[in-house]
């Protein structure tokens, strides 16, 4: 029932992205988004567009899967689109009532699109292409300036990677817990919305109960191996860049500064291609 | 003939690069009134497969006929046939949620839309159907032993009066003593209310002493179907897949083959006595 959220999930192949160091997808992913909200013409979108293509085909991930965690924000992908479309003034294309589409609210709407669509692949290709112990370890590591301002580093990663670790556990334990209330004719489809709520109490309880449990006794555990947090410990296995991670921090480099200086260049703006095109057709 | 198993494979998986073929063309049939185990390795898809036989999982390909309608057919309800197939998972005390016992207990009545004294009706009479204590029932379930938590449990299955009771590793995690309160229950279960019964298990120590016929399943096929002493006769291949026949087959099959005139196919620890004590007096 749950195994249709790709969100958060390591999906495991092999492929150079999945080799490389975390941190540098870490940041890739950062300046992937700046990168994204640097330009605001067609060239700008056709080469962020381009360099997402090369890196989902690189990291061996069907492409269908990845997409498969677009469907839970297909809702806010459509409110954005008709406040674009309406919110925006420009040129009128068409008006009805007291709403007005206008060619700029059009053009906008089509770049929220792409670009929200692209956060979230972004985004969810560092995760499906890292462990989730690589992760954390890649924040950990990259994040570790902050204990300059007594940051708790350590800490937040170890809680994000016990976070991470739960989440696949507990998907199963609700789908287990669904399955063993549906056998005892619970029934979680008819009914409002009240009714609907109430009937995933038989669900919920035994979830919260279940989890606390499992923190109990991970922290038992913990303890038992003495575990004190971040001071002085080692790692079992250091991070440590290799020489593809240097090539990919260039490439990084090149894509990111390439991408702006694209997105300011206003002989790719929306209006000199149209003029462009029209000249085209004219001749 | 109550449950028809033809031809039925399950896949899952098929689109994360790693599918899991979980049910290998398994036929079977369960007549009414059997007691059945079901043994295999962790991973051998017998879970799977029960969660099959009340439609919480839907076969990949094949079909499963309940009193002789397919209930994969359209319109078929699923919603009756969890009540006529009660399933209890494993660590079936982990689903508890109401404040009070017999409360957890009326749930499975409760969905079935009948009032609320035949509801509270049907809940006791389950609870003392699993001996559970009277002065218990407005206890807070959480607050229950493991082995009292699991009689709420299999009893909030029993309160749908089911005419077949799956019963998934119930003695798992609990103590010996518990284990055989446990498999005793069941036993007096399905003497004194003609239920058919599927238990499920790993350990054929558990099984042997009670049940009428034996599958095996093995990576997803069934791997031998026929009664213990039958099954046991091929421990040499059992091991092979993880499994062990009952000690007492071990035992027997050494003293047979060091010469003792006993029976090797004894399964339970009374045939071995009677055997050994028999050839004794010879």
């Amino acid at each position: 029932m749950f195994r249709d959220i790709t969100l958060g999930q390591f999906y495991q192949t092999d492929s150079v992205i999945h080799r490389l160091d975390p941190r540098v997808k870490l940041l890739g992913t950062v300046l992937f988004f700046v990168s994204l909200f640097c330009f605001n013409n067609p060239v700008g979108y056709a080469v962020a567009m381009l360099f997402l293509a090369m890196v989902i085909i690189i990291s061996n991930v069907p492409f269908t899967y990845m997409i498969k965690g677009l469907r839970s924000i297909i809702f806010i992908l459509l409110i954005t689109v008709v406040v674009n479309l309406f919110a925006v003034t420009g040129e009128p294309v068409v008006s009805f009532w007291k709403l007005t589409v206008t060619k700029e609210g059009i053009i906008q709407a089509v770049y929220m699109i792409f670009k929200l669509s692209m956060l979230i692949i972004g985004s969810s290709i560092v995760t499906l292409t890292t462990t989730p112990n690589n992760l954390t370890d890649g924040l950990e590591k990259g994040l570790g300036f902050l204990k300059i301002f007594k940051v708790p580093v350590h800490e937040v990663a170890m809680m994000m990677s016990i976070a991470l670790r739960f989440i696949p556990i507990l998907l199963e334990e609700t789908d287990k817990i669904m399955k063993a209330q549906l056998a005892r004719g619970a029934d979680f489809e008819s009914g409002n919305i009240f009714k609907r709520v109430k009937a995933y109490v038989p669900i919920l309880v035994p979830l919260f109960v279940s989890a606390f449990r499992r923190a109990n006794d991970l922290a038992m555990a913990m303890e038992a191996r003495c575990y004190r947090g971040g001071a002085s410990r080692t790692k079992m296995k250091p991070l440590k860049y290799a020489g593809r991670d240097v090539i990919a921090y260039v490439i990084l480099f090149v894509y990111t500064a390439g991408s702006i200086v694209a997105g300011r260049l206003p002989a790719f703006s929306i209006d000199s291609l149209f003029a462009m095109v029209k000249s085209i057709i004219e001749r | 003939m109550a449950i028809i198993l033809d031809h039925v494979n399950y896949i899952y998986g098929a689109d994360t690069g790693t599918p899991v073929h979980a049910l290998k063309d398994v036929c079977l049939s369960i007549p009414d009134g059997q007691f059945i185990g079901i043994i295999g390795h962790t991973g051998s898809g017998k879970s799977t497969l029960m969660q099959h036989l009340n439609g919480l999982v839907k076969a990949s390909s094949g079909a499963i006929y309940y009193d002789g309608e397919n209930i994969y057919d359209k319109g078929y309800n699923l919603k009756k046939l969890r009540t006529k197939v009660g399933l209890v998972f494993q660590y079936p005390e982990h689903q508890l949620f109401e404040e009070t016992v017999i409360k957890d207990v009326a749930f499975g009545p409760k969905n079935l839309k009948l009032d609320k004294k035949e509801c509270e009706l049907r809940a006791y009479d389950a609870l003392k159907k699993v001996g559970f204590p009277d002065e218990l029932i407005y206890a807070s379930p959480f607050d229950l032993s493991g082995g009292q938590k699991r009689r709420v449990a299999i009893a909030g299955v029993l309160a749908m009066n089911p005419q077949v009771l799956i019963l998934d590793e119930p003695t798992a995690g609990l103590d010996p003593q518990g284990q055989k309160e446990i498999l005793n229950l069941i036993k007096k279960l399905r003497d004194e209310s003609g239920l058919t019964i599927l238990l499920v298990s790993h350990s054929m120590e558990d099984v042997a002493e009670y049940v009428d016929r034996i599958v095996v399943m093995n990576k997803g096929e069934v791997f031998l179907d026929n009664t213990p002493k039958e099954v046991f006769k091929h421990y040499k291949e059992l091991e092979e897949i993880g499994l062990a026949a009952p000690q007492v087959t071990y035992i027997m099959h050494e003293l047979a083959a060091k010469g003792y005139d006993v029976d090797v196919n004894a399964t339970t620890i009374a045939e071995a006595a009677d055997s050994i004590a028999a050839m004794l007096r010879q």
